[in-house]
C-alpha cells in the first residue's frame, strides 16, 4: 500500500537509536499546541509513494545506518498502518532495526481490524517512542485538541506485546511543567516493563515561522523557550514518579 | 647498532633512509582513552599568553606586526628568534624575532614588494634593484614564456589562483628524516645519490645533479641554522624532545625559504611516539614533560606566517598557512596507527584552545580504535578544528605512510610530491561553450572563436556538445601555462630544504583542479530536465538565463543530476591527460576550493542554475547552498559519487550541522532511564 509521505530525512540522529532513515508521513489527527511540523497536519497532501521505493532510499545509503535504522514519523504513522506493515516487512527482511515515533492517537481497542493490523505491524516493530503530551485528560485535550485516554491504553498495548518503548515528553513553561504532572506522568509509566528511556526535550520555538507560512495562528506565541538547563531537575521528577510505582510494584 | 637507536627494534631503516621501516617497526598502537592526557605547564601557559598578546597587537596593527624589508631569507639569514627563551622547550622562528615576516623575493620581487607596501612597509631598494635586474625570479620567468592566450585567460578568471607569483607550496619534505637519522647521514645519502647519476649529461642529469647539490647545500644550511639555537643535529636524536626540535627545524628551514600558499607538515605523530614511548619506559621523561614538547611545537606550527598582499588573503579568506599535519589512519599490515602521541597532538587544541592551524587532519577508518574515534569526536564539538579524511580510499594508492598537503592533496612522505596547479574554471568554461569564447563578463574573445549556442531554448546535447569542446579548449591551455610554471619554479625557486628531504626519484604528481562543479551539474540538469531560455545583451552575449520548470539537483542523492556531475569530472580529467606535463608528473585533479570560491563567484557571470553574477560557487565538490533538501546522508552521497580516480588529487565537502543536530546532549538524554526494575 502507498504512503502518503511529507519528506524523507537522510541524516536522523534525534529519532531513535544511532544513525537513522526518516521517514515523515504526511496527516496527523492531533494539533498540538506546540507542534513544529504543522505542515504534515493535513491529511490529503504530501507525495504518493510505494514501500519499495521509500525502503531503496533506505538501501542505497545502509551503510550509513549500521547503528541505527528506519524511523517513520510525521504526521502521525499509525494514520498509515497498512503502508508501515509492507515497509517494516522489507526491513525486517533484512533485520533493519525499525522504529515507530507516534503519538497513540489512533489506538482503538475496541476497533478489531485496526487491533489485528497493530498486532501485525507490531511483530515487525522493535521500537515505539511514544509521546505523552500531557499526563491530565481535561489539561492534554486543551494541548493537543484530544483525548488521552487511547494514548495511555496504547503505552498499556505496548506494554502487553513487550515492544520496546521510549517515552518522550515536551516541557512547556506554565503549560507541562508543572511537577506533581510530571511526578503523575513517572507514575503512570512507571508500570511498564518495557519502558526503555525516557526522553525529556526542552520546548523551542523553531517551529513558529513554520504557523506563519501555513498562515494557521500559533496558540503558544509569546510562550518562551524552556531553559534546556532545567530539563535535568524536569526529568528527575518523572524519574521519581517511575521509582514510587516500581517500589510499589516491587513491595507488592 | 648508533647509540642514539638504543631499544629500537632493529630493520633495513638504519641503513638506508627508511622512515615507514623504523615506524612499522618501533610504534606502539594504543587503544586506551584520553586519560593519560597532561594539562598545560605554567611555561606553556606563560608562553601562549604572550602568543596571544602578539596576535592581539598584530589584528591591532591591520594584520601585519613587523615585516623584514631587508634581509633575504634563507634558511641561515636570521639569527635566533624567541618568546622567552628560558621558557620555551622548542626553538626556532621564520626570522630573529616572533611574528616578523620574512623577505621572500625568489617567488616574485613585485608581489614581495606589494605584500610589503601594501602593509605599510617598503623593501629595500637594493633589494628590489638586484631581484629586477641581476637576478630573475620565478614570476619573471613565467611572463618570459607566457603567450598571450594564456595571459588572457589569467585575467578573465577562466584560469584561476595560479602559483606564478610566489612560492608554489605544497611539496612536503620528511622533516622525519632529520630527527631519525641527524644531516651527517642524509649529506652522505645525498653524495651517493649525486654520484649514482646517469653519466650522459642530458638536461635531466644535468639539471637532477643540479639539484641534489642544491639539496646538500641546503642540508648544511640546516646544520648551521640549528647550531645558532645551541642544537646538534648532525646526528640523530637521541630522546624525544631531540626528536621533536630536528623535525620542527627542518619544517622550519621549508617556511623559512618558500612562501607557498600550503606549507604541510607530513605526519610526524606516530614516528615521534615512538621516541615518547622509549621516554616514558626508560624514565627520562614524564608524561607531563612530553606533553609540554608538543605543545611548545604545536605554539611554534601557529606562529608560522608569511607577507601576504590583501588580495591573497581575500582570495584565501583570512592569512592561511595549511601546516597539515596527518594523524591515525591504518596500516597495510591492518594495525591501526593511533599512538599516545595521536591523542598529545589533538589535547593541543584543549591545552592551547582551538585554532585552524596547524590543520589537524584525522585520517579516519572504520577501523580506528572507538576510544580515539570517541575523543575525536569529543574535540570536533569542543573546538570545530579538526579535518577528516577518508583513509580507506586513499590507502590503497598511497599505502600507510602518506601525508596531506594543504587540504586534500594526499602524497607519501618524502617519496611523492605534487606540482601545485591552481584550479579551472568550470562555470565560467560552460559559458564560454554557449558564448563562443567571449567571455561574460568582460565581453573579450578569450577562448576559441567557436560557433556559440543559437536560438533561445538551450537544447541539452548541442550544450553538452560545445562544453566538451570547450572543456578541450580549457585543458589545453591551462596544462601548458602549469607547465611553464613549474619549469620556471624549478629553475627560479627551487625548494632545495624540502627536496633534500626527499629520495633522489620522486613520484611527481601534475596537479589541476576544479571550480564550480555543483554549478555546471545543475546548470545542465537545469538544461535536460527544465527548459532554459537565454537571454542576450545588445551585443548578442548570452548574459543571463530564464528557467522554467523543476530540475533534480546536485546534493540530493538523485542520479539524475550526479551522474552529470561524475560525467564532467571524467571529461576534464580525460582533456588534462591528453597533454604533455612537465617532468612527466602524473596528471591529477582536485575538486577543493575550500575558500577561494566566494572570489571564484564574483568573476563569473549568470549560470543557469539560477545562481547569479557574482555569487559565490559552492566550496569545493559541495551541493550549492540550500539545494540539498535530503539530509547530510543524500547531500554527502552525491559528493561520495565523484570518481576518486579521476579526482585523485582530492575531493573536498565543506560540513557545517549545529550540534543539536548531530544528537542529544549527554546530561540531558543518555539514552536509558537508570532505573533498577528489581528495586
Amino acid at each position: 500500500m502507498q504512503g502518503r509521505i511529507h519528506s524523507l530525512e537522510s541524516f536522523g540522529t534525534v529519532d531513535g537509536p544511532g544513525t537513522r532513515f526518516v521517514v515523515f508521513v504526511q496527516g496527523c489527527p492531533m494539533r498540538c499546541a506546540y507542534c513544529h511540523n504543522p505542515d504534515t497536519w493535513a491529511m490529503n497532501g504530501g507525495t504518493l509513494m510505494e514501500p519499495e521505493y521509500v525502503y531503496e532510499q533506505y538501501k542505497r545509503n545502509e551503510s550509513f545506518y549500521k547503528n541505527g535504522g528506519i524511523t517513520v514519523t510525521g504526521g502521525e504513522p499509525l494514520m498509515q498502518i497498512d503502508f508501515l506493515i509492507d515497509l517494516f516487512t522489507l526491513a525486517k527482511k533484512d533485520n533493519v532495526h525499525t522504529c515507530i515515533d507516534s503519538s497513540g492517537i489512533a489506538y482503538n481497542p475496541d476497533n478489531a481490524p485496526l487491533i489485528a493490523k497493530l498486532d501485525k505491524l507490531m511483530e515487525l516493530t522493535d521500537l515505539v517512542m511514544l509521546d505523552i503530551k500531557h499526563i491530565d485528560p481535561a489539561k492534554h485535550k486543551e494541548l493537543t485538541m484530544q483525548p488521552n485516554e487511547p494514548i495511555l491504553a496504547f503505552a498499556a498495548y505496548l506494554n502487553e506485546k513487550q515492544v520496546d518503548m521510549w517515552i518522550r515528553h515536551v516541557v512547556v513553561p506554565g503549560i507541562t511543567d508543572d511537577d506533581k504532572y510530571l511526578f503523575d506522568l513517572g507514575y503512570f509509566i512507571g508500570q511498564f516493563t518495557n519502558l526503555k528511556a525516557l526522553d525529556v526535550l526542552p520546548y523551542h520555538t523553531m517551529g513558529e515561522n513554520k504557523y506563519e507560512k501555513l498562515g494557521i495562528s500559533y496558540k503558544l506565541a509569546g510562550v518562551p523557550p524552556m531553559d534546556k538547563n532545567l530539563i535535568p531537575a524536569k526529568k528527575e521528577v518523572i524519574l521519581n514518579g517511575i521509582r514510587k510505582r516500581r517500589s510499589e510494584i516491587n513491595s507488592q | 647498532m648508533r647509540p642514539e637507536w638504543n631499544n629500537f627494534v632493529a630493520g633495513k631503516w638504519e641503513n638506508e633512509v627508511n622512515v615507514r621501516d623504523f615506524i612499522q617497526k618501533n610504534y606502539h598502537p594504543y587503544d586506551g582513552d584520553d586519560s593519560f592526557l597532561a594539562e598545560a605547564t605554567q611555561d606553556t601557559k606563560d608562553l601562549w599568553q604572550m602568543v596571544l598578546e602578539l596576535q592581539k597587537k598584530e589584528r591591532e596593527a591591520g594584520g601585519v606586526l613587523d615585516m623584514d624589508t631587508k634581509v633575504v631569507s634563507t634558511i641561515t639569514s636570521h639569527g635566533p628568534g624567541y618568546l622567552d627563551k628560558s621558557k620555551e622547550k622548542i626553538v626556532g622562528f621564520q626570522t630573529d624575532k616572533p611574528f616578523k615576516r620574512s623577505l621572500q623575493p625568489y617567488g616574485g620581487i613585485r608581489m614581495a614588494e606589494k605584500a610589503c607596501s601594501d602593509n605599510g612597509y617598503e623593501v629595500d631598494p637594493e633589494i628590489s634593484e638586484f631581484f629586477s635586474t641581476h637576478r630573475k625570479t620565478h614570476n619573471a620567468g613565467c611572463f618570459d614564456a607566457y603567450n598571450a592566450e594564456m595571459r588572457a585567460c589569467r585575467s578573465s578568471h577562466i584560469i584561476t589562483g595560479l602559483p606564478d607569483a610566489y612560492g608554489r607550496g605544497r611539496i612536503i619534505g620528511d622533516y622525519r628524516r632529520v630527527a631519525l637519522y641527524g644531516i651527517d647521514f642524509l649529506i652522505e645519502d645525498k653524495l651517493a645519490q649525486k654520484d649514482s647519476t646517469g653519466r650522459v649529461m642530458t638536461d635531466d642529469v644535468i639539471r637532477l645533479r643540479e639539484e641534489i647539490s642544491e639539496q646538500i647545500v641546503a642540508l648544511k644550511m640546516m646544520k648551521e641554522m640549528a647550531a645558532s639555537y645551541g642544537c646538534d643535529i648532525s646526528k640523530p636524536a637521541t630522546n624525544v624532545k631531540e626528536a621533536i626540535q630536528a623535525t620542527y627545524f627542518g619544517y622550519l628551514c621549508a617556511v623559512k625559504e618558500q612562501n607557498g600558499a600550503a606549507m604541510s607538515l607530513g605526519r610526524t605523530s606516530t614516528f615521534l611516539d615512538c621516541y615518547a614511548e622509549r621516554d616514558l619506559a626508560n624514565g627520562t621523561f614524564t608524561e607531563s614533560e612530553i606533553q609540554e614538547f608538543v605543545d611548545h611545537f604545536i605554539m611554534k606550527l601557529r606562529c608560522i606566517k608569511f607577507a601576504r598582499t590583501p588580495e591573497y588573503n581575500q582570495i584565501f579568506a583570512g592569512d592561511p598557512v595549511w601546516v597539515t599535519e596527518s594523524l591515525a589512519g591504518v596500516g597495510v599490515d591492518g594495525r591501526h596507527l593511533v599512538t599516545k602521541m595521536s591523542f598529545r597532538y589533538l589535547h593541543t587544541l584543549t591545552n592551547l584552545g582551538a585554532s585552524p592551524e596547524p590543520n589537524l587532519t584525522v585520517l579516519w577508518s572504520p577501523r580506528l580504535p572507538e576510544n580515539f574515534k570517541r575523543y575525536c569526536a569529543k574535540l570536533s564539538i569542543l573546538t570545530s578544528s579538526i579535518q577528516y579524511e577518508n583513509d580507506e580510499l586513499m590507502r590503497p594508492d598511497h599505502s600507510d605512510d602518506y601525508g596531506i598537503a594543504c587540504c586534500v592533496s594526499s602524497m607519501v612522505i618524502g617519496k611523492e610530491m605534487q606540482f601545485f596547479g591552481a584550479r579551472a574554471n568550470l562555470a565560467k568554461c560552460l559559458l564560454y561553450a554557449l558564448n563562443g569564447g567571449v567571455d561574460e563578463v568582460t565581453k573579450k574573445q578569450v577562448g576559441p572563436k567557436y560557433r556559440p549556442v543559437e536560438g533561445d531554448v538551450l537544447d541539452y546535447d548541442d550544450v553538452m556538445d560545445k562544453f566538451s569542446d570547450m572543456i578541450e579548449w580549457q585543458a589545453d591551455v591551462y596544462v601548458n601555462t602549469l607547465n611553464i610554471i613549474h619549469y620556471m619554479h624549478d629553475k627560479y625557486c627551487y625548494e632545495r630544504a624540502e627536496m633534500a628531504l626527499h629520495d633522489r626519484d620522486v613520484k611527481r604528481y601534475f596537479a589541476t583542479g576544479v571550480a564550480g562543479l555543483s554549478i555546471v551539474a545543475d546548470s545542465l540538469s537545469a538544461i535536460k530536465y527544465a527548459k532554459v531560455e537565454v537571454i542576450r545583451d545588445e551585443d548578442g552575449v548570452i548574459v543571463d538565463f530564464k528557467t522554467t520548470g523543476d530540475f533534480p539537483k546536485y546534493g540530493n542523492d538523485d542520479d539524475r543530476v550526479d551522474s552529470i556531475a561524475q560525467a564532467i569530472v571524467t571529461k576534464f580529467m580525460t582533456a588534462i591527460r591528453r597533454h604533455h606535463t612537465y617532468r612527466n608528473g602524473i596528471p591529477t585533479t582536485s575538486i577543493l576550493t575550500i575558500t577561494s570560491n566566494v572570489t571564484y563567484g564574483k568573476a563569473t557571470g549568470n549560470t543557469p542554475d539560477g545562481r547569479k553574477k557574482g555569487q559565490p560557487f559552492a566550496p569545493g565538490a559541495n551541493p550549492m547552498h540550500g539545494r540539498d533538501t535530503h539530509g547530510a546522508v543524500a547531500s554527502l552521497s552525491s559528493v561520495s559519487k565523484l570518481p576518486f580516480k579521476d579526482a585523485q588529487d582530492g575531493i573536498s565537502n565543506t560540513f557545517t550541522i549545529i550540534p543539536g543536530a548531530l544528537g542529544k546532549e549527554d546530561q540531558i538524554f543518555a539514552g536509558d532511564i537508570e532505573i533498577d526494575l528489581n528495586k
